[in-house]
C-alpha cells in the first residue's frame, strides 16, 4: 500500500501517542501484572516469582468479599437511580419546559466537579451530627424539621441482609440457598450515602445522552405512532424507548466502569467505613500498597479490577467497532 | 509503507528525544549559584497545639542559623493517615524532605531504616551526649543493628484512662483498677443512663487503640512485649482473653462510636454522657482546649506501672538536599531548649529526662513521673510495635471484629497477620 503524503503526516502525528500509549497504558499494565506475580511486599523490590499466590490470597481475603458485596451493591444502586432520574429528567425537559437550557446547565453542570470535590460536600451534607453537642448539620437537619429521625448516614454499620429464620430465609433455606442468608449477601446502609453522592454527580451526564438522543428522534414516527393509535405512554414504551437503546448500552457502560472502579469519592467522603461498609477494591488496593506496603498484593487487586472493568468495556468496544465498520 | 513516512516518524521521535536529552541535561547540570540555604520539615503536624509547638521550634532554629528559610511541609490528617503515603511517593521519587516526623519503633525501622533510606546519627548521639539523657527504654526503641537514626522530640502515652471527676465524686466512684472492677462499674454507669465507655473510631486507629491498651492490660508488659516479636503466641489463651475482654467492652461503648472522632468521644465525657475513654494522653491538650478543668485519669485496667509509649522522631534521610541545615534541625530536636519549647504546647512529656517539670501542666506532671519510674512498652496503634505492613494487617481485623465481635475469627486473623507481617512462622 502506497502512502500519500496525507497519510504519512496523520502517521507522524499519531507516533508520539501510540509510543505513549504503549508505554504508559500497557507498558505499566504489564508491569502491574508482572509485580503481581512476585512476592514484592516492603519498600524494596522482590521480583521472587510466586506464581498466583497474590490472587489466591486475595480472594480468601474476608475483606474483598465485602469489597465485591459493596461494589455489586453500589453498581446496582448507582446504575438504578442515574438511569431513571437521567431519564426520566430528559423527557420532562423534552417536553419543551421554559427555561429548559437553564435546567438543562443546572443538572448537568455536577458533572463538571470531580468526585473529590463531591465527596466533600456530600459528606458535610450527610453528616452525622455531633451526638455530644446534640447539633445536627446538612441533610439532617431537614429530617428534624420534617419530625423524621436523623440518619448516621455514611457511619452507619447496619447492614441489611435476609434473616436466616424469616420467612425469606427459611424459604431459601428450603431450596438450598441458605448461603444467601448473610450479611456478605446484604446491603450495606451506610454505601447508599455513596450511591447519593454519585447519583447527583451522575445522572445529570444520563440526562444529557438521552436528551440527545431524543433530540434526534424523527416526530414522524410520533406523528406514525398517533396515527396508529397509540397512547402517549405506549408510545414511549414502543417506540421512543427502543429508539434511545444505544443511549441507554452507552450510558450503563460509561456508569458501569465509573462504578466498578470508583476511589475518590469513596476516600473523600467515608473510606473503608465502620465494619467495611463502604469499602471498595479501589481503597482496598490503596491502603494495601500505600500503608500496608504490600506492593505484589496491590497489585493484584489492581488487575482484577482491571479484568472486571474490561469484562464490561472490551465486548462494548468490539460491538461499536463492528458496527462503525461494518457499516 | 512509503518512504516519505518513515522519514516523518523518524524526524518526530528525534525531535522529541532531543527535547527529552535538553531537559534531562538541564536538570542535572549543576545549579550555578548555590541558592539561599533551606530547610524542608515534613510533618502532619497542622492543628491546635501541634502546630503551635513545630512553630515554636522553627523559631529558635531561625534564631540559631539566621537566613534559613524554612519550608514547613505539611500534609493534614490524624496520625499521619495521609502525610504516610505521601512521604513514601517523594521518598521512592528520590526526593525526600530534609528531614521528616516519623512515630518511633517499627514504624520508622522497618518501613526506612532496614530498606536503607536513612542515614546513622550516631555522631550526632555522641557529640551531644544524648544516651545519657534520654531512658534506656527509648534509646532501645531507637536502636538498630547498634545504630541510632532518628531523635525523639517527645513522649506520648498511649494508655490512659480519662473521666470527669465531677461525675465520678457525686457517685463515689473510683477509676478501675481491674476489667472485673471496670465491667461493675460499667454497670452502674448503664444503670444511670450514662455511656460507660466513650470511643470516637471514625478513623478506625481509635479502636486499635483501644485493642492494644486492653492487650496490655491482659497480658502485661512482658508477653505483651512477646507478641512483637513472636515469643507470645497470637493464638494462645492470653490474646482470646484480650479479644474477650474488647469484645464485652464494646457492649459498653457509645452506640454512634462510628460516626464519632476521639476527640468528640472526649467531648461525651467532658458533658457527663460517658462515664469514661481510654485514649492517648493528648486528651489533655483537648481537655485544656476545651477549658475542661474538671479532667481525671488513671492508668486503664490492669495496666498500672505500665507505660504503653509512642514518640514522635525527626530523622536525616540519606538525600536530603540540605543535610547541613537538617543536622542543625535535628540537634534542636534533642535539645532541652527545644523540647522545652515545644513539649508543653504540642501536650506531651519530654524525651529527655532533664525538662523542667514546672514548664508543664498538672497531668504531664503525673506523665513524667510514670515516665521515669514505669515499664515502657510499645504502642502498637502508633507505630512503635510494629511495621506498617502489620499494622494495617491489624486494622482490617478489628474494623471487622468491632461489628461482628467474633472473638474466633479475629484471633485466626490476627495469628495470620503475624505470619503474613513475617514476625511469626
Amino acid at each position: 500500500m502506497r502512502l500519500n503524503s496525507d497519510r504519512a503526516l496523520a502517521l507522524a502525528l499519531l507516533v508520539p501517542s501510540i509510543a505513549a500509549t504503549a508505554v504508559f497504558v500497557y507498558g505499566f499494565i504489564g508491569w502491574t501484572v508482572w509485580v503481581s506475580l512476585s512476592r514484592w511486599h516492603g519498600l524494596l523490590p522482590d521480583f521472587t516469582w510466586v506464581g498466583l499466590a497474590n490472587y489466591a490470597e486475595l480472594f480468601r481475603n474476608p475483606r474483598f468479599h465485602i469489597d465485591v458485596r459493596n461494589t455489586v451493591v453500589f453498581t446496582a444502586f448507582l446504575l438504578g437511580a442515574c438511569m431513571s432520574l437521567g431519564l426520566g429528567l430528559a423527557l420532562l425537559l423534552d417536553r419543551g419546559v421554559r427555561g429548559e437550557s437553564l435546567f438543562r446547565s443546572l443538572f448537568f453542570f455536577p458533572m463538571a466537579i470531580s468526585f473529590i470535590v463531591t465527596g466533600v460536600a456530600w459528606r458535610w451534607l450527610l453528616a452525622p451530627g455531633d451526638v455530644a453537642t446534640g447539633r445536627i448539620t446538612g441533610v439532617n437537619v431537614i429530617l428534624a424539621r420534617l419530625g423524621l429521625p436523623h440518619l448516621k448516614w455514611y457511619t452507619d454499620h447496619t447492614v441489611l441482609f435476609i434473616q436466616p429464620d424469616g420467612p425469606l430465609g427459611q424459604l431459601l433455606g428450603r431450596l438450598g440457598l441458605e448461603a444467601l442468608t448473610g450479611p456478605l449477601f446484604g446491603v450495606p446502609v451506610a454505601m447508599l450515602s455513596i450511591v447519593i453522592a454519585a447519583t447527583w454527580q451522575m445522572s445529570g451526564f444520563v440526562m444529557a445522552l438521552y436528551l440527545a438522543g431524543l433530540r434526534g428522534f424523527p416526530e414522524e414516527l410520533r406523528e406514525a405512532a398517533r396515527i396508529d393509535g397509540a397512547g402517549e405512554w405506549q408510545i414511549y414504551r414502543y417506540v421512543v424507548l427502543p429508539f434511545l437503546r444505544p443511549i441507554t448500552l452507552s450510558a450503563l457502560i460509561i456508569l458501569g466502569h465509573v462504578s466498578l472502579k470508583i476511589f475518590d469519592l469513596v476516600a473523600a467522603m467515608s473510606k473503608r467505613g465502620p465494619g467495611f461498609a463502604t469499602d471498595v477494591p479501589a481503597y482496598f488496593m490503596f491502603e494495601t500498597t500505600f500503608h500496608g506496603d504490600r506492593f505484589a498484593q496491590g497489585a493484584a487487586i489492581a488487575i482484577v479490577m482491571l479484568v472486571t472493568v474490561s469484562v464490561l468495556i472490551v465486548p462494548y468496544l468490539a460491538y461499536t467497532m463492528r458496527k462503525e465498520t461494518g457499516g | 509503507m512509503s518512504r516519505k513516512a518513515i522519514v516523518a516518524a523518524v524526524v518526530v521521535v528525534v525531535v522529541i528525544a532531543a527535547v527529552w536529552i535538553y531537559r534531562s541535561a538541564q536538570m542535572r547540570a549543576p545549579v550555578p549559584t548555590p541558592a539561599a540555604a533551606k530547610l524542608e520539615i515534613f510533618s502532619w503536624w497542622t492543628t491546635g497545639g501541634e502546630e503551635a509547638g513545630l512553630l515554636k521550634m522553627f523559631d529558635i532554629f531561625r534564631e540559631q542559623n539566621p537566613g534559613v528559610e524554612i519550608i514547613n511541609a505539611t500534609v493534614a490528617g490524624g496520625a499521619g493517615f495521609e502525610a504516610k503515603p505521601a512521604l513514601k511517593a517523594r521518598m521512592l521519587g528520590g526526593d525526600p524532605p530534609d528531614s521528616f516526623q516519623v512515630h518511633m519503633g517499627r514504624e520508622l525501622t522497618d518501613t526506612w531504616v532496614i530498606t536503607g533510606f536513612m542515614e546513622a546519627l550516631d555522631d550526632l548521639f555522641k557529640q551531644e551526649g544524648w544516651e545519657g539523657v534520654f531512658p534506656p527504654g527509648v534509646l532501645a526503641l531507637l536502636k538498630h543493628e547498634g545504630s541510632y537514626y532518628s531523635v525523639p522530640v517527645n513522649i506520648h502515652r498511649s494508655n490512659v484512662l480519662w473521666y470527669n471527676t465531677q461525675v465520678f465524686s457525686a457517685n463515689m466512684w473510683t477509676p478501675p483498677a481491674t476489667f472485673d472492677e471496670f465491667f461493675a462499674l460499667a454497670e452502674k454507669m448503664k444503670a444511670k443512663g450514662i455511656a460507660p465507655l466513650a470511643l470516637g473510631d471514625v478513623g478506625i486507629w481509635a479502636s486499635v487503640h483501644l485493642f492494644e491498651v486492653v492487650m496490655a492490660g491482659a497480658l502485661g508488659p512482658e508477653k505483651y512485649n512477646g507478641l512483637w516479636n513472636g515469643s507470645t503466641s497470637w493464638s494462645g489463651p492470653e490474646v482470646k482473653r484480650a479479644l474477650d475482654i474488647m469484645a464485652r467492652m464494646l457492649m459498653y461503648v457509645n452506640p454512634d462510636h462510628s460516626a464519632l472522632s476521639w476527640d468528640q468521644a472526649n467531648a461525651l465525657v467532658i458533658q457527663g454522657k460517658a462515664g469514661m475513654t481510654i485514649m492517648g494522653d493528648w486528651v489533655d491538650a483537648d481537655n485544656l482546649a476545651k477549658g475542661f478543668k474538671e479532667s481525671g485519669w488513671a492508668p486503664p485496667p490492669g495496666t498500672r506501672g505500665t507505660f504503653v509509649a509512642l514518640s514522635d522522631t525527626f530523622g536525616l534521610p540519606k538525600k536530603s538536599p540540605h543535610p547541613t541545615q537538617a543536622m542543625a534541625w535535628l540537634k534542636l530536636a534533642g535539645s532541652k531548649a527545644g523540647q522545652e519549647a515545644f513539649n508543653p504546647v504540642k501536650g506531651s512529656i519530654c524525651a529527655r529526662s532533664d525538662c523542667d517539670p514546672g514548664l508543664f501542666g498538672p497531668y504531664l506532671k503525673t506523665a513524667m513521673q510514670d515516665w521515669a519510674r514505669d515499664t515502657i512498652v510499645p504502642s502498637l496503634a502508633h507505630g512503635a510495635a510494629a511495621s506498617e505492613t502489620w499494622v494495617a494487617l491489624i486494622n482490617d481485623v478489628i474494623t471487622a471484629f468491632v461489628t461482628d465481635r467474633d472473638v474466633a475469627k479475629a484471633q485466626a486473623a490476627l495469628a495470620k497477620a503475624c505470619v503474613d507481617a513475617k514476625v511469626c512462622k
